[in-house]
């Protein structure tokens, strides 16, 4: 019961984190802001979700193949934002600031 | 109910914005969402092979290809201005709107797809079609997952004319010309690092998928769509094999899969059987082997499929 409690609240969580990192992606200014907001918020996200769902399993080889999926998104996620502000970078787009 | 209604509004959304984007890269950024939504809805009717097969190889073997042609295709303003502005929607003129028959045949279209799939949704049962057969006859197929058993059995010739229109794509694709030169470029340490991690893991993921599509879903397209995953990563980091490479052993292993498919499905003709059918108690080996080399074959011709033409000879 209490376990469920725990569930829904990680879950609701890292639900609000993606919310979070989409509002981000729409609303920020440039490519470096956008990409902060996005792999922060869904990496974050990921994370409470599956440790919610882990809670919710009954074996352990399961929970270890969420963490796997976890840390593999983790992985591909950085990857993939730092290849898009390295290539943003060469192509000379400049950072946004607040004049 | 409400999830799968959601699912389905989206999917149509995202065939459609997909469709009618004007900017070519939006659309394929809009078809590899497509690809995953479409996976996911295979994933809750209930069959998690074609889920596998949609978001390897519709998402993410072809959405790659899509954005490697999509490189390739000439670009009037390109390079200089990456932030190019929204295209509008303007008309030059009334011509080019959409005449009044059109919108109504669009229109009663989606009327009709619409209404079918509220009907699908709100029917009370599925007819269960060749199911029991299936499970009749699953003890002899040589696999205890059925979708495997059909693959591969069953329906056998259906999956050996697959790769044959693969393979035959490669051929096609070779035929256009040599690869592209591709500038070489510096590639970034942390892809190298990712690849570091992420290559073996695929390899093992790519054995793994193979053999338990014996048993569970999985299977050859699968494996060797992850393979090739693997194939695609090496070839945009630029890390290729030091040793010099000559072309034969990537020719082999493109055909090796129709081939030994082929060979096997003539070879059991000997006893008297029909084309692709298995010997009793042997058709389980039988599967796994044609699986290995289609599994290779898949995996190369995706991945050669990538280079988008036919690679130089090293030797």
């Amino acid at each position: 019961m209490l376990i469920d409690l725990l569930s829904i609240i990680l879950i609701v969580a890292g639900a609000v984190f993606f919310l979070a990192g989409t509002v981000g992606m729409l609303r920020f200014p440039d490519v470096y802001s956008r990409l902060h907001a996005l792999t922060k918020g869904d990496n974050a996200g990921l994370g409470l979700m599956v440790i919610g769902l882990a809670l919710q399993m009954e074996s352990l080889a399961v929970i270890g193949k969420l963490i796997l999926i976890w840390l593999l998104v983790l992985l591909a996620g950085a990857t993939a934002s730092h290849l898009i502000a390295r290539s943003s970078i060469k192509r000379d787009i400049k950072p946004w600031s607040r004049k | 109910m409400v999830f799968d209604g959601l699912l389905v509004i989206i999917t149509l959304w995202l065939a459609w914005a997909s469709l009618a984007s004007r900017d070519l890269f939006r659309g394929i950024v809009l078809f590899i969402a497509f690809g995953l939504v479409l996976a996911m809805i295979w994933v809750r009717l209930g069959a998690p092979d074609v889920g596998l097969a949609e978001a390897a190889i519709g998402a993410g073997l072809t959405g790659a290809l899509l954005l490697a042609t999509w490189g390739r295709l000439p670009r009037p303003e390109a390079a200089e201005d990456v932030e190019k502005p929204e295209p509008t929607m303007v008309y030059p003129d009334r011509l080019n709107e959409p005449g009044i028959m059109m919108r109504i045949v669009v229109g009663s279209a989606l009327v009709a797809v619409i209404a079918a799939i509220g009907w699908v949704l709100l029917a009370p049962a599925v007819a269960p079609g060749l199911t029991e057969t299936v499970g009749e006859e699953l003890a002899v197929s040589g696999a205890e997952n059925p979708v495997t058993a059909v693959l591969l059995n069953f329906r056998g010739y259906d999956t050996l004319l697959e790769i044959a229109v693969l393979t035959a794509a490669l051929v096609g694709v070779w035929a256009l010309g040599p690869a592209p030169k591709v500038a070489h470029a510096e590639p970034s340490p942390v892809l190298l690092g990712l690849n570091a991690t992420l290559l073996p893991l695929l390899v093992i993921i790519c054995a793994y998928l193979l053999w338990v599509g014996k048993a569970y879903p999985g299977g050859a397209f699968q494996a060797g769509a992850v393979l090739a995953a693997a194939g695609v990563l090496l070839i945009l980091s630029g890390g290729r094999p030091k040793i010099p490479m000559s072309l034969k052993p990537l020719r082999w292993a493109a055909v090796v899969g129709l081939a030994v498919f082929l060979g096997v499905a003539l070879a059991v003709m000997f006893g008297g059987r029909h084309f692709l059918e298995y010997p009793d108690g042997m058709a389980g080996g039988l599967i796994l082997f044609i699986e290995i080399a289609a599994t290779i074959s898949i995996a190369v011709i995706l991945a050669l499929m990538f280079v988008g033409g036919r690679p130089e000879d090293e030797s």
